[in-house]
């Protein structure tokens, strides 16, 4: 495992070149929240010829529904949702510029192919470590589609956002990689 | 006849819920930390400590463990002698889920299947009774993830199957599942009933103290053959490589038509969450 990489969004070309499968790393910089009806809201929108609610061009996409925020806070627990609900979405989003997801699980085919075609690298962060994910969240604030509740789009401010790079634009992936490691170690 | 106010059931559920959400059970953070001695890979290692100080901070700032705060799913054994006083048990139970995750910040995940447009409260519940003897009501609050509920799936096997189908059914759903429903995960596995029986015994197989045997001899060695075959293909922690992908196998059987071996998988990400209340 190589060292912990310290990577800024929006993510820029050399950045997402230099990512590697098995790579940790922490993420600064702003995400963008969006889950099932917020992706189908958005290619509906795209099919329409209507914008986005943001400009998605560099962005990572973080697939989360956060808990409610108690008072005082920014933001309830938020860890990673399953990805692959995202599957019949996220092309569109990649030719539209996305260059980073941020969720749980493994992608369709297709997808790690348009991953490698588009430039753009798939993240996971630990599913069910909501509680402490939430502490690298300095600031929420939603931007679209309120009317979702958890689903709505959230403009998010992170500092040293654990993940692990699961996909990266050479075909390399890391739930491959890690079963093939550890395959009858038992 | 006893009588059991709704407002008392109200009251529980409200208690349970928020408790579930918010402090994990001694038996899953044993299973952690003996998880983080046992696993393999560094990084499954460190998985286990990132879920036991996640556990930590969940419990001391009152905020839930997961932002999936789940499906409320209820069991209940209803004692035959008690009379429920002041409204219908499912009422009062979706009351307290509204209060519980509005009070508690729990998150609202409930929609519509075809609108998707939320109940905005959770509700409703999912509520199983069973009567029993008594005078007793006991109910056990179990709210499951999207994620993990998602990977479930029921098979109806030929009875020439056999345990070899049983055991190669299971261990294919989890190798399918992968990294989805949030590993280190416990497996349950219900054999036998009807269909409808046979996912409620995988689902309840999940309320078992983590790792602890069946009492069925025949049961226990099939959990254990089971357990060793998942560890076995190297998923690990969250699926990123390593030796414990499943904590424990829980396995529940009830007798079958001559017809069928219905089997079904119910699997429960590391949040495994109950409560349980007796009135």
């Amino acid at each position: 495992m190589a060292d912990i990489k310290k990577i800024k969004t929006p993510l820029d070309a050399a950045t997402v070149e230099s990512l590697r499968a098995g790579d940790q790393v922490l993420i600064s910089g702003v995400l963008y929240t969006a889950r099932d009806t917020a992706h189908k809201r958005m290619v509906d929108a795209l099919d329409r010829g209507e914008k986005l609610p943001f400009d998605i061009s560099g962005q990572v996409v973080y697939y989360v529904g956060p808990s409610p925020a108690k008072p005082g806070k920014v933001i309830g627990s938020a860890g990673p949702t399953t990805s692959y609900r995202m599957d019949a979405y996220a092309e569109r989003l990649m030719e539209k510029g996305m260059k980073g997801m941020i969720g749980k699980g493994m992608r369709d085919k297709k997808i790690i192919d348009a991953m490698k075609k588009h430039k753009c690298v798939y993240f996971a962060a630990i599913g069910g470590a909501a509680a402490l994910i939430a502490r690298s969240i300095k600031s929420a604030e939603v931007i679209a589609y309120d009317d979702l509740g958890p689903e709505a789009v959230r403009r998010l401010e992170v500092v040293d956002f654990q993940a692990f790079v699961i996909n990266d634009v050479y075909g390399g992936d890391l739930y491959e990689i890690g079963k093939a490691e550890y395959k009858s170690a038992v | 006849m006893r009588t059991i106010t709704a407002e008392a059931v109200t009251n529980a559920v409200r208690e349970m819920v928020v408790g579930a959400n918010t402090n994990l059970g001694a038996d899953v953070l044993a299973a952690f930390r003996k998880g983080a001695k046992e696993e393999k890979s560094p990084v499954g290692r460190a998985v286990f400590e990132t879920l036991i100080l996640n556990a930590e901070i969940a419990r001391d700032e009152k905020v839930p463990i997961c932002q999936d705060t789940g499906m409320a799913v209820f069991f209940v054994e209803l004692g035959q002698d008690v009379h429920i006083e002041g409204g219908l048990l499912q009422d009062a139970i979706d009351e307290g889920v509204r209060r519980g995750y509005a009070d508690g910040f729990l998150r609202k995940s409930i929609c519509d299947p075809f609108t998707r447009a939320n109940t905005k409260d959770n509700t409703p519940a999912v509520v199983l009774v069973e009567l029993v003897k008594g005078d007793g009501l006991k109910i056990i609050a179990a709210p499951k993830g999207g994620g993990s509920e998602n990977m479930s799936r029921l098979t109806m096997l030929a009875p020439s199957a056999g345990k070899k189908g049983i055991v190669d059914f299971v261990v294919k759903r989890c190798e399918e599942a992968g990294s989805n429903p949030c590993p280190p995960v416990i497996v349950g596995v219900g054999i036998g009933g009807s269909a409808e029986k046979c996912m409620t015994l995988a689902k309840k197989a999940l309320l078992r103290e983590i790792g602890s045997a069946n009492p069925d001899k025949e049961l226990a060695e099939l959990e254990a053959e089971i357990l060793q075959k998942i560890n076995a293909l190297g998923m690990g922690p969250q699926g990123l490589g390593g030796t414990v992908f499943a904590m424990a196998v829980h396995v529940e059987k009830h007798p079958c038509h001559i017809a069928s071996l219905p089997l079904a998988v119910n699997i429960s990400c590391h949040a495994s969450r109950h409560k349980e209340t007796r009135l």
